[in-house]
């Protein structure tokens, strides 16, 4: 029984063995055994195969084991066995535990051989111990010990420590050979990984020990090893440094370079280049006039040839008969000047010019003397050295160089030679003679002279020799001394041998001269003669051949020291003579500095030297192309070569001689021939630089290399040399370091197939290009994926570019051309106004270049842009602390969505419109029999006493409503209208919530475009009015028929931009209600009745109170206005670092107490520069028009002046430079671009007020709805007033409806004031800057005020605007609004009343005039007394003049043209009042007319 | 397979480019939470489908899955485990592609000890930015575990456009993507 179990046991081992071993390699899906009970899983393997266990162990036993029982073994649940013991439970468990353990083994790798064993082994022990009994386990026995010896004796048997020391070699090779080194036969080895030896050794007897075989023996006695693996060369591509030359093997194509357009052409200077220049470097060749490998013959015969050519130098000027006839010229006038001369009788000037002749014929002649004889040397130096190289020639008899001279003899007539010479001779003789005559006379004369002074010296001296005798003694001293300078006495000088000098000139002449009837020789150098060829040469003649053959010489051209290209590498010559004949155009963009070539030797494959640089002249502006001769310029080098061959070497000293003497030195030497000259252009424009810029050294960076001469640097141009070269070399073509090479080889050597000259980084781009660029280009699909990649504007967020080319409108790309075209155009039609078309122009070429700059930083990030992550230690410590869940929770924000992730209809704009105050009310329609007067009453009336005037006297009997107003609101945004419910009277309350879907520009729902909205949401009151139209009467108790109205009653407008970057706007707003409303008044009493704070009445206007969000929350891009404000920082500053300094620590100190106040110390201006931001503040003049208007009223003077200052169009920095950046304009830029935003409008009124005397500050805040924004806060009479610049406002400083919410820093023209007082708000602020507790100020005692200058200009000057052109602009406003009404009204007729028109556009010169105020009613009574006919509804719009596109929104957001009454008629008229510096006013009056029945 | 975390969930979205616009199924989308298995690969297997066509004109801007992986830290908090991205396959069939994933790692050690213990580890501002280059030259990441996607790609016409994606023949103009996402 056991023993069955136990063969049962193996069996099943060896089964889950094998089957591991199959399952692991591969996990087959296996076929299950037909169980489909079974639920199939998808999990894997290992369910199925416990599964399959399972199922197998359903099957009956056999009788005996099998492999189906064995694995029936490991089942938990199989049949009872017929042979039941005792030991068959502990089997079931012991098995069980196979089981477990076979399945562990599955799980894990399969176990070895030997673990498996030891199992088995344990399991057998295991089951034979079964049987025992307990105390068969019992044993006791003594501890066991093994002695130290033994120990070591058993180590000694295992251990082995591996010596150190070397191996001797017999030991290594098999028996009774020698080591055989493969190396030395040829073999190619490779080269082995470095091991120290001490390892070798240990290792060699270690192998010897352990394996009695020597397999691991080479046959030269070391270990078998591998060639290194490591290569000697890395194979990543080498990075190239722009200071490096191009990687020879590269070819590189020129292209022209293409500026950026992500430049800043407007902000910064730009520098624009002339264009391009051309420079042609015209290299033609190059002699060595030595060379190292210059033969002895070859020296002689380059100085034969440089003899040669001196002499044919010489020859071709001909100075000896230039002289030679110049002589003669002058002794015939010689000869006749006296005869001419004499007549006249001037015997002295005739003398004069005689000597001058005389003395010139002497220099001539001396000169021609000289010349002769210097050809005569040159001649003989020329054959002597001819001779020389014969007998070279002759002496190593081989001949090197091909050089021949010959010696044309001219035969010359004796008899007429002789003549000459002798006529010659005779003539100079004479000349000599006569010179020599006047010489002599002249001497005579002297000596005459002199010896006339001697004589009567002697007299002298013999008269004081008497006298000394009766003088007294003392004297003699003195006169000892004169007697000393006794002058000698005067030889007479000789006379004039003639026959001496006849001989001397015959001497000279004979000397230098030729002599009478010898032959003239004439040299003549030939290349004809042959060179002894190689084999008949000797051994180092040959050595010297082939060391000339493998070197090559290549030039590189070097603009202002930047190697620009270089000649193809060509082999000398055996001549020396090198041939390039190459010709580079240089393109340039600046006067060069200097051209130069720099000569490079290559030998063989070695390095390449440099030789020598030569120096090119640069070519005057007047030197072209083909006009330029060919030059030489010489060189040499001082490199010191010495061959072991017949070459001569250089720098080394050699000698002709036999026995080495009379050694000479010589230097390598060459000349270049070449030519530099400009280029001529297309249309024959020469291309050369301004000479302005000569002097301006500015480096051209432009670099050109040229593509095969970069590969003749690596010397691999001829494919048959390298295999030659190859195979002399004997490299072993085993060798795979030189694989490469012979691969190269084989290939070249194999016949025709083509091996690019020059490696290409992407060769298959060729392949690869299906169409040609010209031919992408034109593909329109893939003009517009282009445009897209590059974020052109128009494409920016193309969405779906079609397919199909056919499918592409053309139009697509018109706005794009358009606007490429445009760039330089001003269109004067979407503007009317040509001054604001160049505004608008010169805007969008700022915006432009800050949109690229912007681009730019888009694209560059920050950690922070990319991550978030928790803040440092301190918050976030700070945080843990914070209860997770507190038990009075905080309000927390709403969850801001970064607007990228949207698209269209997922934002949509929330506003709650809660109530409205002060509504204009009804005016009772007065027909014809009430007194106008009725409802008249003065609008300038503040505080209105009257008690309820306004009594229902409704009469008029189409005027359904009894109540004073039925108000609702329209919000339009994008053309999308919304409207709340009517409510009724003047202060309604709606509290309702509207919902306006937002599209962004394009879909493009990124920060930037988002901050560039420039939606703005209107918010208009209107009147809901019901007429009664019933025709009948007798309908009147049945049925209702009445028509809706509504009148428009003010608006109010907040830009998207505001609301987007707030997040959200919650305030009352004061609604603009055009300053005449027809038909309705305001209804002062009823707000006294309801006893509102007396506050409210002094405002006088109509206010609404609204919550703005968007929804989602939007994150303004609040952080890329941020970095790219840092970008600018960047940017210089003119200011004093030590101010910048300062101003940053202010910053930092005001940021710590409120972080929320606004704090400005520096800004940046229109030229990105950093500015301290008083130096804005200074008193300017405000147009002088507007200080004569009330000369002795400074209150009005200062609300015109902001007037003035309103009345300039409101541009929001954002808009403009999309959010990036504020950027502040000086007044005199502002006034000229006539548009800016707070801050340009603040800082233009302060400094009016300046100007006017009073006392001004900047106040940087926050107010409704503007946000972030600057006011002016001035000190009148006791008060202090707070002014809105962008509307003309102003408000005390306790006015509740002041705009202005907070109050962050005050800035004066010398200092800043930061807000350190508890509220911010201005009504609870103290404004006195004087109190340090209160206002922090910038300068202080310790840092007091420098005195900056102010970036202000001196004074403004205002031009009067072109009053003509105003009123053309009026006109055609007028034209463009009737037409867009008339296009607002497709349906219906649109009559236009003429007479209305006409009276409406009186009067607006008259609402000008008062600004709007105080015209009403005079306004009305006229226009009722005109009209009377008519209802009338209708006001006048008032706005700056910016661009057309506001007024015509203004007047279709009035709705105005929404009146669909059959018989109504328009009138609309335009005025347009021009201010100073071209700001203009416009009233805009529109009204719409019902006859009255 | 994510060897040391638990009760992980996912979030998968899609990127593609200008051209391309989804015609059905959700480009974004949260996977339930799983915990590990009990066996001893202890995978965290979520088997949640995501069904989404595309439509394009381009190929330019091939859509792209982005998976990214989150879980609670040992106190509780949810922080992320892996971000991975893999482009949808070209060619129509059945493939799996294991995505290695990878989370920032903090700047600093502090950061990195206040993180853990804050359980605020740095996360990707959008987990569209790993399926982009563009500014990751400014992060660190660690990779850690895996991502196993099985994919089913059916295309439609891209052969008549002259986009030969498969031997096999296609008629196709859009690209129906059809993919499970397993995770391991």
């Amino acid at each position: 029984m056991r023993e069955r179990m136990r063969e049962k046991l193996k069996a099943a081992r060896s089964k889950a063995e094998s089957a591991l071993q199959q399952e692991i390699p591969s996990p087959r899906p296996r076929r299950f055994v037909s169980l489909k009970e079974e639920e199939v899983t998808g999990f894997g393997e290992e369910v199925r195969k416990t599964k399959k266990y399972i199922s197998i162990s359903l099957k009956v036993l056999p009788g005996f084991p099998s492999t189906e029982e064995a694995y029936n073994f490991f089942t938990f649940n199989f049949d009872p066995e017929p042979e039941n013991d005792e030991t068959k439970d502990q089997k079931r468990e012991e098995s069980n535990q196979e089981v477990e353990e076979g399945e562990e083994e599955e799980e894990e790798k399969p176990a070895t051989e030997e673990q498996e064993l030891i199992n088995k082994k344990d399991a057998d022990d295991f089951l034979l111990d079964l049987d025992q009994t307990i105390d068969d386990f019992l044993e006791i026995r003594a501890a066991e010990y093994e002695s130290i010896h033994k120990i070591k004796q058993k180590e000694r048997e295992i251990l082995f420590t591996p010596s150190s020391h070397t191996v001797p070699t017999y030991k290594k090779v098999p028996e009774n050979m020698q080591p055989r080194y493969l190396e030395d036969e040829g073999f190619y080895t490779g080269e082995r990984p470095v091991v120290p030896r001490i390892n070798q050794n240990i290792m060699e007897n270690r192998l010897l020990i352990q394996e009695q075989e020597r397999k691991w023996f080479g046959d030269d006695g070391r270990i078998l090893a591998l060639p290194n693996p490591i290569k000697q060369f890395s194979t990543r591509p080498p990075i190239f440094s722009p200071e490096e030359g191009i990687e020879a093997g590269l070819e590189t194509i020129y292209r022209k370079a293409v500026s950026s357009i992500h430049k800043n052409q407007y902000i910064v200077g730009s520098g624009d280049s002339l264009g391009q220049f051309q420079l042609d470097i015209d290299i033609s060749g190059l002699i060595f006039t030595h060379h190292p490998c210059f033969s002895r013959e070859h020296v002689l015969a380059a100085k034969l040839g440089q003899l040669y050519d001196q002499y044919l130098a010489r020859r071709q000027k001909n100075q000896t008969k230039f002289l030679t006839d110049k002589l003669n010229a002058l002794r015939n006038a010689v000869h006749t000047v006296p005869d001419s001369t004499k007549p006249h009788g001037s015997g002295h000037t005739a003398q004069e010019r005689m000597n001058k002749y005389k003395f010139e014929i002497w220099q001539t002649r001396r000169l021609r003397d000289a010349e002769e004889e210097k050809d005569r040397t040159l001649l003989k130096t020329i054959i002597k050295v001819w001779k020389e190289i014969k007998s070279l020639r002759d002496f190593q008899k081989f001949t090197n160089t091909p050089i021949k001279l010959f010696l044309r003899k001219e035969e010359v007539d004796w008899k007429i030679d002789e003549k000459e010479f002798e006529t010659e001779i005779q003539a100079e003789a004479n000349e000599l003679l006569e010179e020599l005559m006047d010489e002599y006379e002249k001497k005579m004369e002297a000596y005459r002279m002199e010896y006339q002074e001697w004589k009567t010296w002697k007299k002298a001296q013999r008269i004081r020799k008497k006298k000394k005798k009766t003088e007294e003694e003392q004297d003699e001293v003195a006169e000892e001394s004169e007697y000393g300078k006794e002058p000698v006495k005067p030889t007479p000088p000789e006379p004039v041998d003639k026959l001496a000098i006849e001989q001397q000139v015959r001497e000279k002449a004979l000397h230098s001269r030729r002599k009478p009837g010898e032959p003239i020789l004439v040299p003549e150098l030939s290349l004809a003669g042959s060179v002894t060829p190689n084999e008949l040469c000797p051994r180092a003649e040959i050595l010297r051949r082939e060391d000339i053959k493998k070197r090559s010489v290549f030039l590189k051209v070097l603009f202002n020291n930047k190697e620009v290209s270089r000649t193809v590498s060509r082999q000398i010559g055996m001549d020396f003579r090198v041939h390039f004949g190459q010709i580079f155009n240089l393109q340039i963009h600046n006067w060069p500095e200097s051209i130069t070539l720099q000569v490079y030797e290559t030998v063989g494959y070695g390095s390449t030297i440099l030789l020598a640089e030569v120096f090119l002249p640069i070519p005057e502006t007047t030197v072209f192309t083909g006009r330029a001769s060919i030059e030489e310029t010489e060189f040499s080098s001082n490199q010191h070569v010495t061959l072991d061959h017949e070459g001569v070497g250089s720098g080394e000293p050699f000698s002709f001689e036999a026995d080495g003497s009379n050694k000479i030195i010589l230097m390598t030497s060459g000349k270049v021939s070449n030519s530099v000259a400009w280029a001529v252009g297309e249309n024959g424009i020469p291309l050369i630089p301004p000479a302005s810029q000569q002097n301006i050294g500015i480096r051209s960076a432009l670099r050109k290399v040229d593509a095969i001469a970069s590969i003749g640097a690596s010397g691999l141009t001829d494919m048959k040399k390298l295999a030659k070269w190859a195979a002399e070399s004997k490299l072993d073509p085993n060798d795979p370091n030189n694989a490469s090479l012979m691969q190269l080889i084989t290939v070249a050597n194999s016949g025709d197939t083509y091996v690019p000259d020059f490696f290409r980084v992407e060769q298959l781009q060729q392949e690869f290009n299906f169409v040609s660029d010209e031919a992408l280009n034109r593909s329109k699909r893939f003009r517009l994926l282009h445009f897209r990649t590059q974020e052109v504007p128009e494409f920016r967020n193309f969405k779906q570019v079609p397919i199909y080319d056919r499918e592409i409108m053309e139009k697509v790309f018109q706005d794009y051309e358009k606007r490429i075209r445009d760039r330089g155009i001003i269109e004067t039609k979407d503007h009317l106004d040509t001054h604001r078309a160049i505004v608008a122009k010169y805007l969008q070429q700022v915006r432009e270049s800050v949109i690229n700059r912007f681009l730019i930083a888009k694209h560059h990030f920050l950690l922070s842009d990319m991550e978030k992550q928790g803040s440092i230690l301190g918050i976030s410590l700070f945080k843990l602390a914070e209860q997770k869940r507190p038990l009075k929770p905080r309000r927390k924000g709403r969850k801001k969505v970064p607007a990228q992730n949207l698209s269209d209809g997922d934002i949509k704009l929330l506003i709650n419109v809660l109530r409205a105050y002060d509504i204009p009310i009804r005016k009772p329609i007065a027909s014809k029999l009430q007194k106008p007067s009725r409802s008249s009453r003065p609008f300038s009336e503040t505080l209105a006493t009257s008690p309820s005037a306004q009594s229902p006297t409704h009469t008029v009997e189409n005027v359904l409503s009894q109540v004073l107003v039925r108000p609702f609101v329209e919000v339009s945004f994008q053309r999308t209208v919304c409207r709340t419910t009517t409510a009724e009277g003047p202060n309604p309350s709606w509290n309702e919530e509207l919902e306006l879907p937002f599209r962004a520009p394009n879909s493009d729902y990124s920060t930037t475009s988002m901050q560039s909205v420039k939606d703005d949401v209107f918010i208009n009151i209107f009147d809901e009015v019901l007429f009664d139209i019933l025709e009948d009467d007798r309908e009147r108790g049945r049925g209702i028929h009445t028509r809706i109205e509504r009148h428009w009653l003010g608006s109010v407008r907040i830009p998207f931009n505001t609301l987007y970057l707030q997040g959200r706007i919650d305030g009352t707003f004061k609604i603009d209600i055009p300053p005449v409303l027809l038909g309705y008044s305001k209804e002062r009493n009823i707000i006294n009745e309801r006893g509102f704070d007396s506050f409210r009445s002094l405002s006088e206007g109509t206010y609404i109170t609204l919550f703005m969000t968007i929804e989602p929350h939007l994150v303004p891009g609040e952080s890329v206005r941020e970095k790219m404000t840092d970008m600018l920082k960047k940017f210089d500053s003119q200011e004093d670092e030590k101010l910048l300094q300062a101003a940053e620590k202010f910053h930092v100190e005001c940021a710590l107490k409120f972080p929320k106040r606004q704090c400005l110390t520096t800004v940046i201006n229109l030229r990105g520069k950093t500015v301290f931001i008083t130096r804005y503040l200074k008193p300017l003049n405000p147009p002088q028009e507007l200080l004569d208007m009330y000369p002795d009223n400074p209150q009005a003077t200062a609300e015109l002046v902001a007037r003035y200052v309103a009345l300039i169009p409101f541009l929001p920095d954002s808009v403009s430079f999309t959010g990036i950046c504020d950027l502040w304009s000086t007044s005199d830029q502002f006034l000229d671009l006539l548009a800016g935003d707070e801050e340009e409008h603040a800082v233009l009124l302060c400094n009016y007020f300046l100007a006017l005397g009073k006392k001004a500050w900047l106040v940087m805040g926050s107010a409704i709805p503007e946000g972030p924004t600057a006011y002016v806060l001035t000190w009148e009479q006791s008060q202090y007033l707070i002014w809105n610049p962008c509307s003309g406002r102003f408000y005390g400083q306790f006015d509740t409806f002041c705009p202005l919410k907070s109050v962050g820093c005050l800035i004066g023209p010398d200092n800043i004031w930061f807000n350190i007082q508890q509220y911010d708000s201005p009504i609870r602020m103290n404004f006195d800057i004087t109190k340090p507790k209160l206002w922090k100020s910038f300068f202080s005692r310790s840092l007091p005020y420098p005195g900056l200058s102010s970036v202000q200009p001196e004074e403004l000057i205002y031009q009067h605007t072109d009053k003509v052109a105003a009123a053309e602009l009026q006109d055609r406003i007028e034209k463009i609004l009737k037409e867009k009404i008339m296009e607002w009204r497709p349906r219906h007729l649109t009559r236009w009343n003429r007479y209305c028109t006409s009276t409406l556009r009186q009067f607006l010169p008259l609402l000008e005039k008062n600004q709007g105020k105080d015209v009403e009613d005079d306004h009305r009574a006229e226009l009722l007394r005109q009209l009377g006919d008519y209802r009338f509804s209708g006001f006048p719009i008032h706005m700056a003049f910016s661009e057309v596109k506001p007024l015509i929104e203004a007047v279709y957001s009035t709705g105005v043209h929404n009146i669909d009454i059959s018989n109504v008629e328009f009138a609309l008229a335009v005025y347009i009042h021009a201010y100073p510096k071209n700001v203009l006013s416009v009233w805009i009056y529109v009204a719409s007319l019902v006859r009255n029945k | 397979m994510f060897p040391e975390f638990d009760d992980l969930y996912c979030k998968y979205c899609f990127v593609y480019g200008q051209d391309w616009a989804p015609t059905s199924g959700l480009e974004e989308g949260i996977s339930q939470i799983t915990s590990k298995s009990q066996d001893v690969q202890q995978t965290l297997i979520w088997n949640f489908p995501i069904d989404i066509t595309f439509k394009s004109t381009n190929p330019y801007g091939w859509p792209q899955i982005v998976i990214s992986v989150y879980g609670p830290d040992i106190f509780g908090n949810d922080v992320v485990r892996g971000y991975g991205a893999v482009h949808v396959p070209l060619i129509p069939g059945r493939h799996k592609r294991t995505i290695p994933m990878f989370v920032p790692e903090s700047t600093s050690r502090l950061q990195k000890l206040t993180s853990w213990f804050m359980g605020r580890r740095p996360e990707y501002t959008d987990p569209k930015l790993v399926a982009h280059g563009e500014g990751r030259q400014v992060t660190r990441v660690r990779s850690q575990g895996f991502v196993t996607l099985l994919l089913n790609v059916v295309t439609k016409d891209m052969k008549k456009l002259g986009y030969d994606t498969n031997s096999l023949d296609m008629r196709t103009f859009s690209v129906a993507d059809l993919s499970e996402g397993i995770l391991k």
